[in-house]
């Protein structure tokens, strides 16, 4: 499988194929036992600083307040304190959490927290974003908001993105390519190009006739794989 | 017009009620609060007097002997005297701040060996395979005993007690840092990898702040423990100190004095107790407040 630069990409399959474990690989936090994955034409080789990651659990710092866990990257990456914070400021404001600066990440909502991680991620500009069902723990009203400003943050950044999820029409909603994976072991089954105009609004657009086109087809082909595995 | 305003004052009179309601509520509420408070007291208070006077009641009858168990009283006069005419072996304080001395520093060595060794350890994974069937045999050796060594060995003075004290500490604390390092959370840890921490940004800025409670957890407990070192330290052989001051009474068959040197004791760690909550509250305020039944 391969992603284009700028590309919003689905990965679904059935549970335990290896969705999370391809992630992994990307980044470097794996290390392939055969094969070899590529970034940008080279091989991946530790931890490539152009790689942004959302984790499906809370992977937020609990004992740093929210401005302190979003300027997290650029200080990491040796910027100056005051600059990063006010970095940290600016995306704050763009995913509505100006108020909070100071709060803990236990005094806010789940959804909150989302957003602290979103923020904390898009603030070192990746060129390549991986999430790994980043929604999946949110309920159904708040994933709508939060799909929502995923793709207006990645409309604004011009990145791409590999998204995986359980969830086919969060897939079908989001993505300009979902690629359906097979019962381990995984393979690539089969790629669909998803062609839904943009922008996409998620509340709107699964009534949508091509959506559920969409939606239909894909399901029966995962469907097979979902009763393997 | 005239219904418009009848309306908004009506709407007005009904947000007023419901203010009222909520108003009496809280109240009710409020005071139901400082009713239970004052009962805790009033219990508190009641078991202490019921236990005291029991003791003292039961020891002034003779239903236990005060020769052996001593009675509050007498404890109460032990103290007034020890704090007034000071010991036989020179004024309390002294023996109070040499034992306290003893075991700050025994305290202090033993918690900074054992957290430092204990996030290496638990960093490193090489170190750890080594090293790691060695502590568990120096743990399983009943620590009191190198006591004896100690005194043998550093003399009857300050350095034995400290020893002893370190040792205590040490696998206490060392055991929790290494746990803690091992349990902080490896999506974190992955989370500050991707956002570009170096491992020792990883470790200083998500290892330690996580294991944090775990030390701090720890120190609760060895505190005590560095007393116990330096307490029997004295015990051992010593020639100042809280410790002695419980073998020379125990030599003259004086309860009263062993009684009331534990209680000099218990009032030293519970000043330490308070003190190490205080300085948890103050570093680990990003926790959530703990639910209380």
């Amino acid at each position: 499988m391969s992603v284009q630069r700028g590309e919003f990409c689905a990965i679904v399959g059935p549970t335990g194929c290896g969705k999370s474990t391809t992630l992994s690989l990307i980044t470097g936090l794996l290390k392939p036992t055969t094969g070899t994955v590529r970034v940008m034409g080279q091989p991946v080789n530790g931890i490539d600083p152009r790689i942004g990651f959302v984790f499906q659990n809370d992977a937020i710092f609990p004992w740093r307040d929210v401005i302190s866990n979003v300027a997290s990257g650029p200080m990491f990456r040796g910027q100056d304190p005051k600059q990063a914070k006010s970095l940290a400021q600016d995306w704050l404001r763009r995913v509505g959490l100006e108020k909070f600066p100071l709060h803990y990440p236990h005094q806010l909502s789940g959804g909150m927290r989302k957003r602290v991680a979103l923020a904390q991620t898009f603030i070192n500009s990746p060129e390549i974003l991986l999430m790994d069902e980043p929604f999946s723990a949110l309920d159904m009203q708040t994933r709508t908001v939060m799909q929502d400003e995923l793709l207006q943050l990645w409309a604004a950044s011009g990145g791409s993105v590999v998204f995986v999820t359980h969830d086919l029409e969060e897939a079908i909603a989001l993505a300009d390519k979902v690629i359906v994976l097979t019962a381990r072991p995984a393979t690539v089954k089969h790629i669909y190009e998803i062609d839904l105009p943009r922008p996409r609004v998620m509340s709107e657009v699964r009534y949508d006739e091509a959506f559920i086109h969409y939606a239909r087809e894909i399901w029966d082909d995962l469907r097979a794989e979902v009763k393997i595995g | 017009m005239s219904t418009e305003t009848q309306d908004r004052s009506l709407a007005s009179a009904r947000a007023h009620a419901v203010k009222d309601t909520l108003a009496q509520a809280e109240a009710e509420a409020l005071r139901l609060v400082k009713r239970r408070a004052r009962l805790i007291v009033f219990w508190r208070l009641a078991i202490l007097f019921g236990v005291l006077g029991g003791w003292e009641f039961a020891a002034t009858v003779g239903w236990i002997d005060p020769f052996f168990y001593s009675k509050p009283s007498l404890i109460a006069m032990q103290i007034y005297e020890w704090s007034l005419h000071g010991t036989s072996q020179g004024p309390l304080w002294l023996q109070v701040a040499v034992t306290l001395e003893e075991t700050l520093i025994g305290f202090f060595i033993g918690g900074t060996a054992g957290i430092v060794c204990g996030i290496l350890l638990g960093r490193n994974q090489f170190l750890a395979d080594i090293f790691s069937v060695y502590i568990k045999i120096a743990n399983s050796i009943p620590r009191v005993v190198l006591g004896s060594i100690f005194v043998i060995a550093l003399g009857l003075g300050m350095a034995s007690k400290v020893a002893l004290a370190v040792v205590m500490v040490f696998f206490v604390v060392f055991g929790n840092a290494f746990q803690g390092v091992r349990e902080a959370d490896r999506y974190m840890i992955a989370n500050a990898q991707i956002l570009g921490a170096s491992p020792r940004q990883v470790t200083t800025q998500v290892v330690i702040p996580s294991a944090l409670s775990w030390i701090l957890a720890s120190l609760h407990v060895s505190f005590g423990f560095a007393l116990v070192g330096a307490v029997v330290g004295e015990f051992l052989g010593a020639r100042v100190g809280i410790g002695l001051l419980i073998a020379t009474a125990q030599g003259a068959f004086n309860a009263s004095g062993v009684f009331a040197a534990m209680i000099v004791l218990a009032v030293v760690a519970l000043m330490a107790e308070y003190l190490i909550t205080y300085i948890e509250g103050r570093l680990l305020k990003w926790r959530p407040a703990q639910f209380s039944a």
